[in-house]
């Protein structure tokens, strides 16, 4: 049996954050976007489409990331579409990101005085003008420290892909365990390696909440 | 004509009818102080008129324009109605010059230069001029509310709607936005303008309007209402503020 050496542990460890980087990104980029559409749809004033809105964020804030994960895999290849594991970790992701950040969002514009709305009415502003100039650029502000704050969720919940054979870092870690049997070791590092991506992203949520604290005392 | 008129304005909150049945006609260039206690009607009143609030009943015409729900002739009619709110409402991201400046730019496609002496001089009107570049948490709440007032300027309407706008100053701050408003009154802006300040009412007004439960329960010159109160409701109310 091949010896491992604490390096190779590390260095195959390295490699796989490489994937959990990935899928992060993939997920916080494909469900801001998403995310965007369904802030959009739960705040227009047209009744339908923010049901349908509501309908896909309960659904996906009301059933475990590992099911969404299940369908989209299992699921999918049901259908007959022969899924990677890493386009099925993706749309997963994406669509949990997407939920979760659109309820955010839709928290924010709503946190906005309803003063704002009226004083941006009486001058004749239109609707989707309040929302241009007087609106979003408010509830964007305040909506910066959460939305990294839910990027430390989706870094975490990458590891659930996992399961379903994507070999990112926890994938990774079970393997090399499997191999060298030093459950500690290993999962300490894993879980070290996961603290090292998450931490930046939680000092940098703490910072821009203080210093928005700061600037809107008003 | 009348610049603004109003017939049998009613207004409802579910089963609270607010407006009862408003008459009531204002003529350019005249000031309107509307008084009375709080839950009466006044500010529903004055939000009707720029269609803040929708009316249940009645019509409002407002420079030959009837007040409706259709979005479109809303901001057609608000160009010509600016409205300053109790709680001043100045956009919090944007420097003093850029909230007087913003409507103009974007509702009257107006150029940023041209905005920008436009802001000026409305900014100066209202004697703030060196405050351009300040935002609103940096000014004072009588400041503000000047602010405020040169914004709504600035889209060059023919009435103004004032709602309580000293009522969340500070007292000593009070003088300087009444002095404001008194000088559009002198140059002849009409003024529609909820306020608790009888003084001030009684010396800038031309019609005094005293509202009770919803209706216009006594109205005309200031002199002749405070002096000579015709209802037992009114005198007690002077009674009580006076």
């Amino acid at each position: 049996m091949a010896q491992f050496t604490f390096w190779d542990i590390l260095r195959n460890l390295l490699l796989a954050t490489q994937w959990t980087i990935l899928l992060s990104l993939i997920a916080f980029i494909g469900g801001g976007a998403v995310g965007l559409l369904v802030c959009a749809a739960r705040i227009t004033r047209h009744r339908a489409v923010t049901w349908a809105a509501r309908l896909y964020i309960e659904l996906l804030q009301g059933t475990p990331l590992l099911m969404q994960l299940f369908l989209c895999f299992f699921g999918l290849s049901l259908l007959g579409l022969d899924v990677p594991p890493l386009v099925a970790a993706a749309l997963a992701l994406t669509l949990y990101t997407s939920a979760f950040l659109g309820e955010i969002w839709r928290g924010c514009v709503e946190a906005i005085p309803k003063g704002q709305w009226e004083a941006s009415a009486s001058l004749a502003l239109s609707w989707p003008e309040q929302m241009r100039y007087v609106i979003l650029p408010q509830a964007l502000r305040i909506a910066v420290p959460p939305t990294v704050g839910f990027a430390v969720q989706v870094v975490k919940g990458t590891a659930l892909a996992s399961i379903i054979g994507f070999v990112e870092l926890t994938k990774a870690g079970t393997m090399i365990n499997n191999a060298t049997f030093e459950s500690f070791l290993v999962y300490g590092l894993v879980a070290l390696l996961y603290f090292a991506l998450c931490f930046p992203l939680s000092l940098l949520s703490r910072r821009l909440e203080r210093r928005l604290n700061v600037a809107r005392t008003a | 004509m009348s610049l603004v008129r109003l017939d049998g304005v009613e207004k409802r909150f579910g089963a609270l009818q607010v407006l009862k049945g408003i008459d009531l006609k204002i003529e350019s260039g005249q000031v309107v102080a509307i008084i009375g206690r709080s839950g009466s009607g006044k500010s529903t009143l004055l939000r009707c008129i720029n269609g803040l609030e929708t009316h249940d009943d009645g019509r409002i015409t407002v420079d030959g324009r009837v007040v409706g729900e259709d979005a479109k002739a809303l901001r057609d009619l608000r160009q010509s109605v600016g409205m300053v709110f109790q709680q001043f409402n100045l956009f919090p991201h944007l420097s003093a010059g850029r909230n007087v400046m913003l409507a103009p730019m974007v509702v009257k496609h107006t150029s940023e230069r041209e905005a920008e002496g436009l802001a000026r001089d409305c900014l100066a009107q209202v004697g703030l001029a060196e405050k351009f570049g300040a935002y609103p948490e940096q000014l004072s709440g009588g400041q503000q509310q000047r602010v405020a007032i040169a914004r709504a300027l600035a889209m060059q309407p023919k009435i103004i709607l004032c709602d309580e706008i000293t009522s969340a100053l500070d007292p000593e701050l009070v003088g300087e936005v009444l002095k404001v408003v008194k000088d559009l009154a002198e140059r002849g802006m009409t003024l529609i303008m909820v306020t608790h300040e009888m003084g001030f009412a009684r010396e800038v007004a031309d019609l005094l309007v005293f509202m009770h439960q919803g209706r216009v329960h006594e109205a005309g010159p200031p002199a002749q209402l405070f002096d000579a109160p015709q209802t037992a409701e009114l005198r007690q109310f002077l009674g009580a503020v006076l």
